[in-house]
């Protein structure tokens, strides 16, 4: 038989959006999840990835329209194309879960993150740290002489290779945001 | 008119706007002013049960039988967590709950007050939906939407948590119309597009089979009218899983009996062998598929389920369909009449020779000879001599629940109350118990293990309490007989504290508690045994002694596919492998 013409986007909750499951490479996408901002919203899709045993790479959350009191979570998560799949389903079947976007498959998607890093040292490693910081056009936001702190935003990509450059330089703590993402265009 | 009440009156208001007419419940501590409110007036009966877990089973018992939600009243702290294990006893079987849980005020709440639990975190992945209500003028529109929430989409259990000082605080009445419309609203009709692509499936398949489950009966009696006509018009084989029973009648001409690890050989076998898989309502549970390498590997398979994530869960499906069963089977049965009502006949008439050499290995036949009742026997009379009578059949969980889906039969849906995916012991007395208030002149059994029933045998005094005449029907090998079963097949035939010892004398306790206990070993008597427990007008504890080492059979060890199944004794030599001994 031959595959089910299923249009994409016939439901938001993705079922009708099949992409080739049942292979075992591991994938990592990107989600954005539109919920209503009420007490533990947030436990229950942690606890849904904990209590399923899905993954998670990274997970943000904030309100971001106050008079429709809703939130909107970020999560990077990794796993089969079938997980993925199912994650998404299970998703659109919380209750205050409006919408499930899977910015990776739903077209070209901005990602960013923000972070900071302490690096101490002096010398010459300091002048480096600085130099390295300015072409990752990461800001100074604290310095005390043998101290620096460092925000960088960009891709999550970007901030690892600063974190690595970074390290041999005195990087002494870091903090990250976890991914905020949004799809190119209109 | 603005109403102005407290907050305990707007939960009595609200259930009565909601149409409840009986609640199952426990008082205490923190849900007094709710237990005052309900005193002061007669719409709302409220059932006091023994046990806050036997009011939720009863609940769902009710709703089973109903098909209206079942309303549960407990309190905080021990009454809250009591209730834990039927909450996602019904979570698991999408059966309709709105649990209402006293809390300690909000202004104790996180001091470890007496009587305080997280209820909402202990409960939220036991729910399908919870709310934690802090403010009174919050809670009627809460808990109308958790009517919504309970009974849209798949159904399932939710539950609203109310601290004292909101249930003593006045405010404004929300009537249910008045209640913002939920955005929660999931899809009822199916894509035209998948339906279409099932029906071209359907009309050329030569061994299809219509493979059902509790979705159907979920759906309404509508979804189960809607089945029949298409089973009858297609001539289509039909089984069904434990949760599915009665949604198509057993005594139609389409039925091939229960499917899965104890289900009929037939059903089983076609299930292997068909090329069109028609999924209804069901969900590919692991007790269906056996191993899922080898599970039905020539047919296509479409599913028809409201719940997204269902599909693709475990086995991949060719043709999604997401709606409501009986929506989609409206739909189907229109796009199928005016393409032509086309069926491949001449190779379903040769499908249904096959099915046919399958049935007559009679995989459920057993002899009835010696002094002791066999178990199969013992349900084998129940059903002739319950047959045709308005009857509803409880179960609590192991090999009696296996053999009550095996030898009674259902014609009709809603008639069936067991404990399917969660598989609790303990569910079937109470659940009767919910049945027999729901259809007060119905006949009621609860088919039990003597393991089970002790489980939740207080609810005995709620039966005498309200005169609820149900029959304990208990098949008793003074064994936990699957559990014996599992250690005979898989551990060497060593029975690590499967027996239960020091059993009560059930005759005297039902003495004891005021009903009726009958006593019957021979199987003689067993004809005449079951027509007094029919005749007598009041609660019977029905204590048969059957054969102690029965195995129920057939049965797909664990790890295999459905054609290998086990049919008796004789086949169970070391038919479970290293890699279905860690299999439940």
């Amino acid at each position: 038989m031959s595959p089910l013409k299923i249009k994409k986007g016939s439901s938001k909750h993705s079922a009708y959006n099949l992409r080739p499951t049942f292979s075992d490479v591991q994938e990592t996408h990107t989600l954005a999840v539109i919920v209503d901002n009420e007490p533990g919203v947030l436990a229950r899709v942690i606890g849904l990835f904990s209590g399923r045993g899905y993954n998670i790479d990274s997970l943000t959350v904030a309100e971001v329209d106050h008079t429709g009191h809703t939130s909107r979570i970020t999560i990077v998560t990794t796993g089969t194309p079938q997980v993925i799949e199912q994650i998404k389903a299970q998703l659109g079947r919380i209750v205050p879960v409006h919408e499930v976007h899977d910015l990776t498959v739903e077209g070209p998607s901005v990602e960013r993150e923000l972070a900071l890093l302490k690096v101490a040292g002096d010398g010459e490693k300091r002048v480096e740290a600085l130099r390295l910081a300015d072409i990752f056009r990461a800001k100074v936001v604290d310095s005390t002489l043998g101290s620096f702190v460092f925000e960088i935003t960009g891709a999550p990509e970007k901030i690892d290779a600063f974190a690595e450059l970074m390290r041999p330089l005195g990087l002494v703590e870091m903090a990250r945001t976890g991914v905020a993402a949004m799809s190119r265009g209109i | 008119m603005i109403r102005q009440m407290t907050g305990a009156k707007m939960v009595v208001q609200a259930l009565k706007d909601q149409g409840v007419d009986v609640i199952f419940g426990y008082p205490g501590g923190a849900v007094l002013p709710i237990y005052d409110e309900i005193f002061q007036q007669n719409d709302i009966r409220h059932i006091l049960v023994r046990h806050e877990q036997a009011a939720v089973h009863a609940a769902e018992g009710y709703a089973r039988s109903t098909g209206k939600p079942g309303v549960v009243l407990v309190t905080s702290g021990p009454g809250a967590t009591n209730a834990v294990t039927g909450l996602t006893d019904a979570l698991m079987d999408s059966i309709p709950l709105v649990v209402l849980t006293g809390q300690v005020p909000t202004f104790m709440i996180g001091n470890d007050a007496f009587q305080e639990a997280d209820t909402v975190g202990i409960t939220r992945p036991c729910t399908k939906h919870n709310w934690l209500v802090s403010d009174t003028a919050r809670l009627s529109a809460t808990i109308h939407e958790a009517f919504h929430v309970a009974t849209s989409g798949r159904p399932g259990p939710v539950l609203v948590d109310i601290p004292k000082d909101v249930q003593f605080a006045s405010a404004e009445y929300t009537p249910p119309q008045k209640v913002r419309v939920s955005h929660y609203q999931p899809q009822r009709k199916g894509d035209l597009d998948a339906i279409t692509d099932l029906v071209a499936a359907l009309e050329k398949a030569k061994r299809p089979i219509f493979y059902t489950g509790g979705g159907v009966i979920n759906s309404g009696p509508a979804a189960s009218q809607l089945l029949r006509e298409l089973v009858e018009a297609t001539g289509i084989p039909i089984t069904s899983t434990l949760m599915g029973l009665g949604a198509y009648p057993a005594s139609g001409k389409c039925w091939l009996g229960m499917l899965g690890m104890h289900g009929l050989y037939e059903a089983n076998m076609a299930m292997h062998g068909c090329d069109l898989m028609i999924n209804i309502g069901a969900r590919f549970d692991d007790r269906i598929t056996g191993r899922l390498d080898a599970f039905s590997p020539d047919s296509i398979k479409a599913h028809i389920d409201i719940d997204p994530s269902s599909i693709n869960k475990v086995v991949k499906t060719d043709i999604p369909i997401i709606g409501d069963i009986a929506h989609v089977l409206e739909d189907l049965l229109k796009v199928w009449k005016a393409r032509g009502r086309k069926v491949n006949a001449e190779a379903i008439a040769k499908w249904w020779e096959r099915l046919d050499e399958w049935r007559r290995v009679d995989c459920l036949k057993f002899t009835q000879s010696g002094p002791t009742i066999k178990p199969q026997y013992a349900l084998a009379r129940l059903e002739a001599l319950t047959k045709g009578r308005d009857r509803y059949i409880c179960t609590e969980v192991g090999q009696h629940q296996m053999w009550a889906a095996q030898y009674l039969g259902f014609d009709d849906p809603n008639r069936w109350m067991t404990s399917g995916g969660l598989g609790t012991m303990g569910y079937g007395f109470p659940a009767s118990i919910g049945v027999q208030i729901a259809h007060p002149e119905a006949l009621v059994i609860n088919v039990a293990g003597e393991a089970s029933w002790l489980m939740n045998m207080q609810e005995m005094g709620t039966a005498i309490q309200y005169r609820l005449p149900v029959k304990q029907f208990i098949l008793n090998n003074e064994r936990l007989g699957m559990v014996r079963q599992w250690q005979e097949l898989l551990h060497g035939e060593r029975y690590s504290s499967s027996w239960s010892e020091a059993l009560p004398d059930f005759v005297k306790l039902a003495e004891a508690f005021g009903a009726k206990g009958i006593l019957c070993k021979d199987p003689a008597d067993l004809d005449d045994a079951i027509m007094e427990m029919l005749d007598y007008d009041g609660p019977v504890i029905f204590d048969c002694l059957v054969e102690k080492h029965e195995n129920c059979f057939p049965m797909i060890p664990s790890g295999e596919p459905h054609n290998k199944m086990l049919l008796g004794e004789a086949s169970t030599k070391d038919a479970i492998k290293a890699g279905g001994a860690v299999l439940v």
